[in-house]
């Protein structure tokens, strides 16, 4: 079965095959990133503005800021969890309070709304 | 490409939804296929019902809309036996009980843990009386807001009530305009103070006079959510009372049209207007959506307008006891962040039918107004317990806080607020104090960018956010100050981002006494704050730990609920079946 990816309830939280997965509000660690000047960015989620599959990765793009510096804005591309199996729908989300590497796309996946 | 939601509204929406509803309700909430959950759940907010946040699957918040905030005589004792009988969870709020009603900024009525299963009988019950959730939450013709002392103020141009109610009857309902781009607010003013708020709205009547005869001016495209607010422009369009409703359900066709049904974070008016002008607005309003010529803008009155206007001029936020146009009065009550238990909303029910005419409105300051007293009720009124607790005499930190819903059931929200929010006007009343000039003084706290709580009309405007205090993430806010509507409305400056929460009452209570110290003889704190850059007032908000104790500064939205000792997500019992027990979990 295909994954069935969106974000709801003006950006609240992200649905993986009609579960409720990823809630704004958590802090994301980002490192190599330049959504600011700081080492590494110390990110509140506060929307989900975009999301997309790119096989197994579930990703997201998230406007929100970094609670260090104050610097706002929206993220490049992060993988917030992955359904290894799309037959079994499962999602395994990723730990936030761990280091992640927002990226600009290099190819096509498929976005969702 | 259309959004996803979109794609569910096509399919079904408006009021077909209700028998689906009532359907699941029959069959209970495992009926609703898990792979249909988001798509259903999108629809039933076209009924008033939301599903509540993770953790709390399987109950809903029901919001019911009250056109104007009018609660005519018998439509309070249901609202407060709905709320004792089905508006009860799993936990208890530690400060408001089981069963409770909150009043919201848009004079409605908000109720929690409602389960699907009770749905029909609920129904039954409001709609008994003239109640309805429809339209209450979705992509339609929202509540209704406006003077909430409309047809009874003594300061009043038009009386705006059946206005208000004449927009509600046509387009509550109306398969024409059940489907637009995004959620439509509306408001009417027909007073000389301004409370109706319209400013902040998507479409806005104002009273205006042209050619000696009282009507409306029309303003568009106002709103506060998501860091892009607005105040709603001005079209230049004038139009008499009887012919509001043409002119609305021009606008709302219009919206219908041309609103972006592809990026839902850019389909408000507000960002339509924008993008044309208001100029274009009215032109193509004109060509495309009435079929008379539009009058251009009358004379308005908003030099007049004193409501939130920073003056503590007028009857401002309705609370207190003020004389009606027939010589009856009104009693303004606070209720703090707008909750009330359901026992007090019945207790006041039979208060309003004892001593006043059984009406009772709601304000968009979340405070409740017992309508039509005769002066010779008036003291025995006042001396009712209830009133000790709802004081028309409140302290001004009391009748000044406003708080939405927060993590304590909101998606959206990154704080706890409605509780925090009791602990910090509790707390400023016994340390702070306010120069004797300001009875009002307007702190509002929204646990989000969506600022359902109007943060940006404050003179202390609270935002939620996060910090870190010793390397641990704790709930803080963002202060903004100077904030508020009236003649040349303001939004506030934010000067002092990401206070961790506990030190927020530290803040006020330094920024009070600076105001203190450094006004001007008369000088009002709103324009205090406008003769001062961003920098001067950052300096003036000094964040500072004291002897309040904030119990929620963990991650509240991490928690099931997060006054419960096992808050743990994993140990939430939902979701729950129609006896709230608790189904088997997937995993």
């Amino acid at each position: 079965m295909t994954t069935d990816v969106h974000q709801l309830d003006d950006g609240a939280w992200i649905s993986v095959n009609d579960s409720r997965e990823v809630n704004v509000s958590d802090l994301w660690l980002l490192a190599r990133s330049d959504f600011c000047d700081c080492e590494t960015t110390d990110f509140l989620a506060e929307g989900f503005v975009k999301v997309g599959v790119d096989h197994p990765d579930i990703e997201a793009r998230i406007a929100g800021q970094c609670i260090a510096c104050g610097a706002s804005g929206i993220t490049d591309w992060l993988t917030v969890g992955r359904v290894v199996d799309p037959k079994s729908g499962d999602f395994y989300g990723v730990v936030h309070e761990s280091v992640h590497f927002p990226e600009k796309r290099t190819r096509l996946a498929r976005t969702a709304d | 490409m259309p959004s996803k939601v979109e794609k569910w509204k096509d399919d079904v929406y408006g009021n077909e939804i209700r028998e689906h509803l009532l359907e699941f309700a029959e069959q209970g909430w495992e009926s609703i296929p898990e792979d249909e959950h988001d798509a259903w759940f999108e629809r039933f907010k076209w009924w008033g019902l939301y599903h509540q946040r993770s953790g709390q699957e399987s109950y809903f918040m029901m919001r019911i809309g009250t056109p104007n905030g009018v609660i005519k005589p018998g439509q309070l004792e249901v609202i407060g036996d709905v709320a004792k009988e089905y508006a009860t969870g799993p936990a208890d709020n530690p400060e408001f009980g089981d069963a409770y009603c909150d009043w919201t900024t848009r004079q409605s009525v908000q109720l929690h843990w409602i389960k699907l299963e009770d749905i029909p009988e609920i129904f039954d019950k409001l709609e008994s009386v003239g109640l309805s959730t429809q339209q209450a939450c979705g992509d339609s013709w929202r509540n209704i807001v406006g003077c909430p002392v409309a047809g009874k103020d003594k300061h009043e141009h038009i009386d705006a009530w059946p206005v208000a109610e004449e927009l509600n009857e046509t387009f509550k309902g109306n398969d024409d305009y059940a489907n637009l781009p995004r959620k439509w607010k509306v408001a009417v003013t027909g007073c000389d103070e301004g409370c109706g708020q319209g400013d902040i709205n998507d479409l806005a009547f104002e009273p205006a006079e042209k050619d000696g005869e009282l009507g409306f001016n029309i303003r568009v495209g106002g709103g506060l959510s998501r860091k892009e607010a607005r105040l709603a422009r001005d079209i230049d369009v004038w139009v008499p009372p009887e012919q509001a409703a043409d002119v609305a359900a021009g606008m709302s066709g219009l919206f219908n049209e041309y609103g972006d049904r592809e990026d839902r974070f850019n389909a408000r008016i507000k960002f339509l207007v924008d993008e044309w002008g208001p100029e274009k607005m009215r032109q193509v309003l004109q060509d495309e959506f009435v079929d008379f010529e539009l009058e251009t803008a009358g004379e308005d009155m908003r030099d007049q307008y004193t409501y939130n206007s920073g003056g503590n001029e007028g009857h401002d936020d309705h609370v207190g006891i003020h004389e009606q146009d027939d010589g009856n009065y009104y009693v303004g009550l606070n209720v703090l962040v707008g909750r009330m238990g359901a026992d007090d909303t019945l207790e006041l029910a039979e208060l309003a039918e004892e001593y006043g005419s059984g009406e009772v409105r709601l304000t968009q300051r979340q405070n409740v107004i017992i309508m039509d007293v005769p002066e010779e009720n008036l003291e025995d009124l006042k001396s009712e317990p209830l009133l000790e607790d709802y004081s028309p005499e409140p302290s001004p930190f009391m009748r000044g806080s406003i708080a939405c819903t927060g993590t304590e059931f909101c998606s959206l929200s990154i704080v706890e607020t409605k509780n925090r929010q009791v602990r910090y006007a509790r707390w400023l009343k016994d340390n702070v104090e306010l120069p004797a000039d300001h009875e009002d003084f307007h702190i509002h706290l929204s646990g989000c960018t969506a600022s359902c709580a109007q943060p940006q009309i404050a003179d202390v405007s609270l935002r939620g956010m996060k910090t870190r205090k010793d390397g641990e993430p704790v709930e803080a806010l963002d202060i903004g100050l100077g904030g508020g509507l009236g003649e040349d409305p303001r939004f506030a400056d934010w000067v002092e981002m990401r206070v961790p929460a506990d030190e927020v009452p530290g803040a006020i209570k330094n920024l009070v006494n600076n105001f203190k110290d450094r006004r001007e003889d008369g000088e009002t704190f709103r324009d205090f704050v406008e003769a001062r850059d961003e920098d001067t007032l950052a300096d003036l908000v000094e964040p500072e730990e004291t002897d309040y104790h904030d119990p929620y500064m963990h991650n509240t939205k991490m928690t099931w609920y997060p006054y419960v000792e096992d808050d743990d997500m994993q140990s939430s019992p939902a979701p729950t079946n129609g006896d709230g027990e608790p189904l088997p979990s997937d995993d």
